[in-house]
């Protein structure tokens, strides 16, 4: 059902298969428009929150977010917001680029990640993924996690989401094409 | 010779044990791993194409290892890290234990990484007063237990929910007392994160590095490793120089492939691509209240240890080379049927675990590492198809085996000698060379039968069997018919009969002008005879002259003793005796799958290749050859339909199913009318000798009454390779081979009339 679609694999097919193999792993995604980012992000977390700089005009992290967290305000935080720098469509899922902002502590140390993603930059397949950021790896050192799904483990017996990392991850999907009305489906269950 | 067949019962015992104690968790696990895996790779477009290009860029990089391990030296000294090659385990543990020194920590955190087992790392840090902390959950679970892994990726799979929560509560006495998965994982998880917090060094593995960036893969899901990195201003990455593939862009085959062929996942939760020092700040719980420093990124320290320890040494040697190729996804036993039944504490050596082990253990730790548990590959060659890199598993458990039955000095019996003509030297065991000359015994039993298989069958002999042979005396012997395959056809008349009762089989509109020679294995020829009757005379409605010529057996029997010379040379007489029907352009139809995978597989690598590729080209398996006749029209009218409702339950042989042969005889089956169930098992646990050694009888049965039971109520029992008929007919009505079903004017399995 997945990587078979990569023929088809354009434009807005892409981004739909994104959001069902988001959804399908475990992760809401919220398809919004520029306007509505900011309301919807903040709506999605819950406090307290941790957040690192979002790079796109207009849209911005909860006022109420710490920005330079201690390590305690990590470990207490509830929700953790950074921005994605793309996605892979097969697999539903978002990829997290280190920074010296803290992006990668902020996903991670956190009860639930909110990644804020550019409908741009989803591509439909991991050959895509690798081949866009390839330079990035060699020429500027660039350190990236795929996430797919919250953290999870099966050696305690049996399969229980939320090991070290995260226990529920949102996406909110900025969408200048998104359908407003019919975008939002709310967070994680939790 | 007692001290074998001593070892030979604390080996049974060891894996009765087992069975009772961990096989439960593991069969549960690596089934559903197994299962998991179909599905997932289901999904991919393109899945053989997927495993050629991982495959062929691990043929690449291990070509030109030394000038990629330049390459990612220089690319991460260029960045502030070092990188350095340790020959051997003591080598990488000093280094290791050096750096700890430096850094004054008392305390390292490490994500899951089999390598670092492999040079026992902990124990070495430990007696430097270095705490190393396993923070992987099951790892860490393994660690308060003080046992080893089970298995590569999931390591404490053989224990149970029940039995984690007793050993936690045990050793950490709770306020609360742990019961359910979550929370263990809750308690794990505060308790690992203290852990984290307070280490200066994380240590973690790489499933690859890549060499033009100097980038690590790491293919997790609980995050731990990507704490252990983000927490501490030290990374220390351990791998074997294998690891290394030339770019980022090549990891694309081995991220798609790696979850799914292990765990059956499409992807896990986390594929940490990290190009270090990273540049992130470290979060330092050292000062809780500090914000912190985004410039901290700056004093991040790395190092990467790349392990020889033995592998620049396997890159020369032609037969173990290619287990560099393996990315360790674990498929390979989670598909293996033995592997399901007793874990890697029974199939696995000091640090590897499933059928690849053994190319690790003999590469790493020395061949008698592997020796211990090389028997458990019965060359059944279903995890050929799963490994994502193709390598051919069971023959480097066969080349293991040559070798370590050449290593032994060898106990020089005259008597067994005399018995069994074989090429290969003294120090192969009397089990292993009564199976590896099972022709002489059946030549000798069909000679003498029914006095042969009275005698077999007696309590004296019996028990000197299982002394002298360690052939288990529950386990029924194959009872040997007077007359041969051979015999009859000649009695009756040979191929000048054949042809005239072909002649009156092209009835049909489409008439063949084929000519098959059929192959007489041996259990066709002297035991299961009628399934030979039955094939010669379905190809003769079908219009198709048989003949019979003597051919010798295969050499499937002294191989899977791992006696290689001795199977060469019957693989050369096979060819001598197959050259001039070749020539003459006759087919060559097998019923043993066994056997026609010695044809089409291993006797690539026991003849040259012209003639092993003539001989590939030219045979069939029954049934495929009888599908390719209705194929080319020939009519079906004349194979037997069901008698009463048709309902049949067939098992396909292991090998036969790898070769991608199952489907054939099913088609078959349902155009004859039958209605087809096909069993799961990947392996009916016989596996030709397997079943029959003391040592493994028991494990062997457990694996039989699971396939008997999936196919318990659905009809007929139909196998097509013999062990599965031996197996399923010690565990219930014997099953008979499809031919017998479908074979004109039958009684099933009855006499053919003529
Ligand atoms: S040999 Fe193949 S199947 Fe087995 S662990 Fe290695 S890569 Fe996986």
């Amino acid at each position: 059902m997945h990587a078979d679609q990569t023929a088809e694999a354009e434009g807005g097919s892409a981004i739909e298969r994104f959001c069902e193999r988001s959804r399908e792993v475990g992760v809401p995604v919220a398809r919004v428009s520029r306007e509505e980012a900011t309301d919807v992000i903040g709506e999605l977390a819950d406090p307290p929150v941790v957040a690192t700089p979002l790079p796109w005009e207009g849209i911005d992290s909860p006022e109420d977010a710490t920005t330079e967290p201690t390590p305690d305000d990590l470990e207490r935080a509830t929700t953790g917001v950074t921005p994605a720098v793309g996605a892979v469509a097969d697999y539903g899922s978002v990829l997290l680029r280190s920074d010296r902002a803290g992006s990668e502590p902020t996903s991670l140390f956190v009860d639930r990640h909110i990644a804020v993603l550019d409908a741009a930059d989803v591509v439909p397949d991991m050959g895509t993924a690798l081949a866009d950021h390839g330079d990035a790896f060699r020429e500027e050192s660039a350190s990236i996690v795929v996430a797919t799904g919250p953290s999870a483990t099966a050696d305690m017996g049996e399969l229980v989401v939320g090991a070290h990392g995260p226990r529920g991850v949102d996406v909110v999907l900025i969408d200048d094409d998104a359908d407003v009305g019919e975008t939002i489906d709310g967070g994680s269950d939790e | 010779m007692s001290s074998r067949s001593e070892s030979r019962r604390v080996k049974a015992a060891k894996i009765r044990a087992l069975m009772e104690s961990e096989g439960d968790a593991v069969r549960a696990n690596t089934e559903g791993f197994n299962q998991g895996r179909y599905e997932s790779v289901a999904r991919l477009e393109d899945y053989e194409g997927l495993k050629d290009e991982a495959r062929a860029i691990k043929e690449e990089a291990i070509e030109r290892l030394p000038e990629l391990i330049d390459a990612v030296r220089e690319t991460i000294e260029a960045r502030g890290g070092t990188v350095y090659i340790a020959e051997d385990a003591a080598d990488a543990n000093r280094y290791i234990a050096e750096l700890c020194a430096e850094q004054e920590t008392e305390t390292v955190v490490k994500s899951k990484s089999m390598t670092t087992e492999e040079i026992d790392v902990n124990d070495h840090l430990a007696e430097q007063g270095v705490n190393a902390v396993e923070t992987d959950l099951g790892e860490w679970v393994l660690q308060v237990a003080d046992e080893a892994p089970s298995h590569l990726v999931a390591p404490a799979l053989h224990k149970s929910k029940e039995g984690i929560a007793e050993l936690f509560n045990g050793v950490f006495d709770p306020d609360e007392s742990l019961e359910t998965a979550q929370e263990l994982t809750a308690f794990a998880r505060d308790r690992l994160g203290e852990e984290i917090a307070d280490a200066d060094v994380g240590m973690t593995g790489a499933n690859f590095i890549t060499a033009d960036s100097g980038t690590l893969a790491l293919v997790t899901s609980e995050g731990n490793a990507r704490k252990c990195v983000a927490a501490t201003d030290t990374h220390v990455a351990v791998a074997g120089v294998e690891k290394i593939v030339p770019s980022v862009e090549d990891l694309q085959p081995f991220v798609e492939l790696i979850g799914r062929s292990g765990t059956g996942q499409d992807l896990t939760s986390y594929v940490s691509l990290l190009t270090p020092p990273v540049e992130s700040p470290v979060v330092d719980h050292a000062s809780p209240e500090e914000p912190i420093d985004s410039e901290s990124a700056d004093d991040r320290e790395f190092h990467l240890v790349l392990i020889d320890n033995g592998r620049m040494a396997m890159r020369e040697d032609p037969e173990l080379k290619e287990t560099l190729y393996c990315i360790r996804c674990s498929a390979c036993a989670n598909t293996c049927a033995n592997f399901q039944h007793v874990g890697g504490h029974a199939f696995g050596g000091e640090t590897y675990t499933g059928g690849i082990a053994t190319g690790w253990e003999a590469g790493v730790h020395g061949q008698e590492s592997a020796a211990e548990f090389n028997d458990l590959c019965t060359g059944c060659s279903r995890c050929v198809e799963a490994c994502p890199v193709k390598i051919d598993i069971p023959w480097i458990n066969t080349v293991v085996r040559d070798r370590i039955n050449r290593g032994d000095d060898g106990e020089f019996d005259w008597l067994v000698e005399g018995l069994t003509p074989d090429a290969d030297p003294g120090g192969v065991s009397l089990q292993k060379r009564l199976f590896g000359n099972f022709e002489t015994l059946a030549r000798l039993g069909s000679a003498t039968a029914p006095v042969s298989n009275w005698l077999a069958g007696l309590g004296p002999t019996r028990e000197a069997m299982e002394r002298l042979f360690g052939v288990d005396s529950r386990r029924e012997l194959p009872a040997f018919r007077r007359e041969t395959l051979v015999d009859w056809f000649e009695k009756r008349g040979g191929v000048a009969t054949s042809e005239k009762r072909a002649q009156r089989g092209k009835s049909g509109e489409v008439e063949s002008t084929r000519e098959v020679v059929l192959y007489p294995d041996l259990y066709t020829n002297h035991v299961l005879v009628d399934r030979g009757k039955a094939a010669v005379r379905t190809l003769e409605a079908l219009g198709v002259p048989v003949r019979i010529p003597e051919i010798p057996s295969s050499g499937r029997a002294p191989l899977s003793q791992g006696m290689i010379a001795t199977a060469r040379e019957k693989a050369e007489a096979v060819a001598d005796a197959l050259a001039p029907h070749l020539i003459e352009e006759r087919d060559v139809v097998i019923i043993e799958p066994s056997d026609l995978a010695m044809f089409r597989g291993e006797y690539e690598k026991l003849l040259p290749e012209r003639t092993a590729d003539a001989i590939s080209a030219g045979s069939y398996e029954l049934l495929e050859y009888v599908y390719g006749l209705l194929e080319e029209g020939v009519d079906a009218g004349v194979l037997s339909g069901p008698r009463g409702d048709g309902d049949v339950a067939y098992h396909s042989h292991c090998q036969q199913r790898t070769m991608g042969l199952e489907a054939h005889t099913v088609a078959v089956l349902d155009r004859a009318g039958y209605d087809v169930t096909t069993s799961e098992a990947e392996c009916c646990g016989m596996a030709g000798s397997f079943g029959y050694k003391s040592q493994y009888y028991e494990l062997a049965v457990d694996i039989g009454e699971e396939l008997s039971g999936q196919l318990e109520g659905s009809g007929r029992v139909l196998t097509s390779g013999t062990s599965c008929t031996e197996q399923l007919g010690s565990l219930g009505d014997e099953p008979v081979h499809p031919i017998e079903l479908l074979a004109p004017g039958r009684p099933a399995g009855g006499d053919d009339g003529s």
